[in-house]
């Protein structure tokens, strides 16, 4: 059967997040932008509604089941209050969602309840790599296998936190597999660059470059024990909740842009009241339900363990892709030129909207 | 119910069926009624309707919904979703002969949504008798298209016979020659006519009458030539003080402050938006899939999961369309689940049409491109598909007028407001 109704719980969940995007992110999200930080009480207040949590079971210290459909409607809403901010809040995610889905038992017990333990922690994972070329599939670090220990080496881009995370899942190309690798920060050879990265938005994320020159990896570190495991579900996951925070940005652009377009005068009416206005507008709304819909297909597709999953979730982040460039865009151009001026929140969304092509290996459901 | 995306087994059935139908009974005569325009494809008329009989269906009509499963619960209806799954496949074999299906069509869809119970019961009975049978619905003016409120067909009581009286000239009546010329092999059909009963109240004089087959005054006075879908019979009508029985007004006899005339001709509209938009999913599907196999057959794979960075345009392009089809035919089933779960849907109705009016013009332009001289040839029916979408983008509700509808939903403004 068709359904496009979210259950109860998840409903309730929504409108948690939807009120903490509001009153939380949306207010602090150009201060946090322009001074390149994020207030730790935001982080901890985010965490405070257990998305991470939730998706974990009991067995493992936490209180529910994941649904990447929840994760999906969780993040859209999130990202509508800020980007930035809804990276930096699911973090750890990062880190304890390819445990759960793909971690071995051992590994299961001993990180996954000492991330959801304490208050939100910098625990992060390293997948993004500084080529124009980038393939998740294609890694250009290497891992190798010594005796009983996995050699590291390469460079891995835009890590959050990686500067004060105590373990680092690392991806490398594993004999053309990509495999993840949990490394401590205390391992020898593991550089993290002291400067930030600095990128056209997501200022308020703190985003570093790892650097790792022969660091040592125990067999049993590797993701899914000394046999590894399928990096499939784990791309899958970051693609449909990469999607999803695409149709949150530009959700937030079209809502805001479509107030405007109803305050704005010229030539004695409404802007909006303008067919060249309306008809954008029209399309924006349209173009973001297209996304949606298809975003939270392949989210049903992956809960189901459907075979397809792989192929909708790479077209849900594509299409999301370049829905939120499109969207955002027309939003500054709603505005004119108070969408050029950082006071309005149009064109920070613009910049976002120009990531969600790269962003791939920032979130997860 | 939580959100899901499994397409109910009756669908899935029923597609598996029409899957055949399609192939053996539309694909097969394409290229023949396309290339004899006007000549009726008898045949497949008399198959489709015999079939839909032994289906026990009255023709393409959402079924009453909710019956009860074997363990007594009550099944979510899917009338709707089941229509535009069928009106999908059968676009998928050919737009232009889903037009040639048997049965009332939007004729019939005004009844439902404007007329009586006495009317429904005189006038949609028919369609399941032995002879194939066609409605109509006519509306637009030479002078009155998107602005349909602007039409100038007359109708006025004729107080001594009770009677009312037509005048006017009718454009791009779809199946109006099969809906109303009476040709042996068809039952009697009619044509929903839509006139005004008073030219000085704009769209509250508005009403549709029931103009049976071989109404006298009526005149078929010519069958268009179209780009596409040609073998669908678009007729001109004149109307010359035609004679209509009282009770063939839908809708009240006397103009009142209200608009109910006009609203019931534009919720037929907000009932099959979805519906066009499926059949536009239909032809794209088509074309999309065509193309993968003449591309798998020159050895050229898709490579799915890779970045943008290192696919070639021509995958691109394909992943483009992908990604375009998916999603309307996606935003066509939460339009028509909604319909079928009797909530508003005027907004997800028309957003699926102007998704699909894009996407199905989009995909088959772009397939003919991508397949050049292969696709521009008319050996193969990408270049029909092509020809076939763009009247999706065009007939009930141009992908504007639907810009226009979304833009008024989603700013909350009126006609007025929003022009």
């Amino acid at each position: 059967m068709y359904s496009f109704e979210p259950t109860e719980e998840q409903q309730m969940l929504m409108d948690a997040v939807g009120k903490y995007a509001a009153n939380d992110l949306r207010p602090a999200a150009r201060e946090a932008e322009e001074r390149g930080e994020l207030l730790h009480k935001l982080l901890s207040r985010g965490w405070e509604i257990g998305l991470l949590q939730a998706s974990i079971p009991e067995a493992y210290g936490g209180f529910g089941e994941r649904s990447a459909v929840t994760g999906v409607l969780a993040i859209e809403e999130m990202a509508f209050g800020d980007l930035a901010g809804t990276l930096a809040v699911l973090t750890p995610s990062l880190f304890a969602t390819p445990i759960l889905l793909a971690g071995s038992e051992e590994q299961k017990q001993e990180y996954l309840q000492k991330v959801i333990e304490r208050e939100w922690s910098p625990f992060t994972a390293a997948l993004i790599e500084y080529a124009f070329d980038f393939d998740p599939n294609d890694l250009k670090t290497t891992a190798a296998l010594q005796g009983e220990e996995y050699v590291l080496n390469g460079e891995k881009a835009f890590v959050p936190f990686a500067k004060d995370a105590e373990y680092i899942l690392v991806y490398a190309n594993l004999d053309g597999q990509t495999q993840g690798f949990i490394v401590s920060k205390e391992s020898t050879g593991l550089m993290v660059s002291d400067e930030r990265e600095k990128l056209m938005s997501l200022n308020a994320l703190p985003l570093y470059r790892v650097h790792l020159e022969d660091v040592r990896v125990p067999v049993s570190q590797r993701l899914g024990g000394p046999e590894g495991h399928d990096f499939e579900p784990i791309l899958v996951s970051m693609r449909v909740a990469t999607a999803a925070a695409a149709v949150g940005v530009a959700n937030a652009a079209f809502e805001y842009s479509k107030n405007y377009a109803r305050e704005r005068e010229a030539f004695g009416v409404k802007i909006a009241q303008k067919q060249a206005i309306a008809f954008m507008l029209a399309e924006m709304r349209t173009e973001i339900e297209a996304s949606r819909l298809l975003a939270w297909e392949a989210a049903w597709k992956l809960d189901q363990g459907k075979e397809d999953a792989f192929t909708e979730a790479y077209l849900a982040a594509m299409g999301a892709a370049d829905m939120a460039m499109m969207v955002t865009d027309r939003a500054v151009q709603i505005l004119g030129g108070h969408g050029y001026i950082r006071e309005h929140p149009v064109e920070m969304w613009m910049r976002n909207g120009r990531g969600f092509a790269m962003f791939i290996g920032l979130a997860i459901v | 119910m939580p959100i899901e995306f499994e397409p109910p087994k009756p669908i899935v059935q029923t597609q598996l069926v029409l899957k055949t139908v399609a192939d053996e009974m539309m694909r097969s005569r394409s290229r023949y009624f396309d290339e004899h325009e006007h000549e009726i494809p008898w045949d497949y008329i008399e198959f489709m309707h015999s079939a839909m009989r032994a289906m026990g269906g009255n023709g393409l009509a959402p079924r009453e919904n909710g019956k009860k499963s074997e363990e007594g619960e009550k099944r979510p209806p899917i009338g709707y979703q089941m229509l535009a799954a069928q009106i999908e496949a059968l676009c998928w074999g050919d737009v232009g002969m889903y037009h040639c299906l048997p049965g009332g069509g939007l004729g019939a869809a005004a009844v439902f949504a404007a007329g009586t119970p006495e009317q429904k019961e005189k006038f949609l009975a028919r369609f399941n008798e032995e002879k194939p049978t066609f409605a109509a619905m006519s509306i637009t003016e030479a002078g009155a298209g998107s602005d349909n409120s602007a039409i100038r067909t007359r109708a006025v009581m004729d107080e001594t016979t009770h009677e009312w009286v037509l005048n006017g000239e009718k454009i791009f009546v779809t199946g109006g020659d099969k809906s109303f010329t009476e040709y042996e092999k068809l039952g009697e059909g009619f044509i929903v006519v839509w006139a005004t009963i008073d030219p000085t109240a704009g769209r509250k004089g508005m009403r549709g009458f029931v103009v049976e087959g071989g109404t006298p005054g009526v005149k078929i006075t010519r069958l268009e030539q179209k780009m596409g879908i040609r073998v669908s019979d678009t007729a001109a009508i004149s109307l010359v003080d035609a004679r209509v029985p009282f009770d063939h007004i839908l809708g009240s006899a006397t103009v009142e402050k209200d608009t109910s005339g006009f609203k019931g001709a534009m919720a037929t509209f907000d009932a099959t938006r979805p519906l066009v938009a499926a059949s536009g999913v239909g032809v794209a599907r088509a074309a999309l899939e065509f193309l993968k196999e003449k591309l798998a057959e020159n050895g050229v794979q898709i490579r799915y999961g890779l970045p943008r960075q290192k696919l070639t345009s021509i995958e691109r392009d394909v992943i483009d369309m992908d990604i375009m089809l998916k999603s309307a035919w996606l935003m066509v089933v939460k339009a028509v689940w909604m319909a079928d779960n009797k909530k508003e849907n005027v907004l997800e109705a028309s957003m699926s049409k102007v998704k699909a009016g894009d996407v199905c013009t989009k995909i088959t332009q772009k397939v003919v491109e991508i397949l050049g001289p292969l696709g521009y040839s008319r050996e193969f029916l990408a270049e029909k598909w092509f020809r076939d979408a763009k009247i999706t983008d065009i007939y009930e509700g141009t992908g504007q007028i639907n810009r226009l509808v979304v833009a008024r939903q989603i700013l909350g403004y009126s006609g007025k407001e929003l022009r």
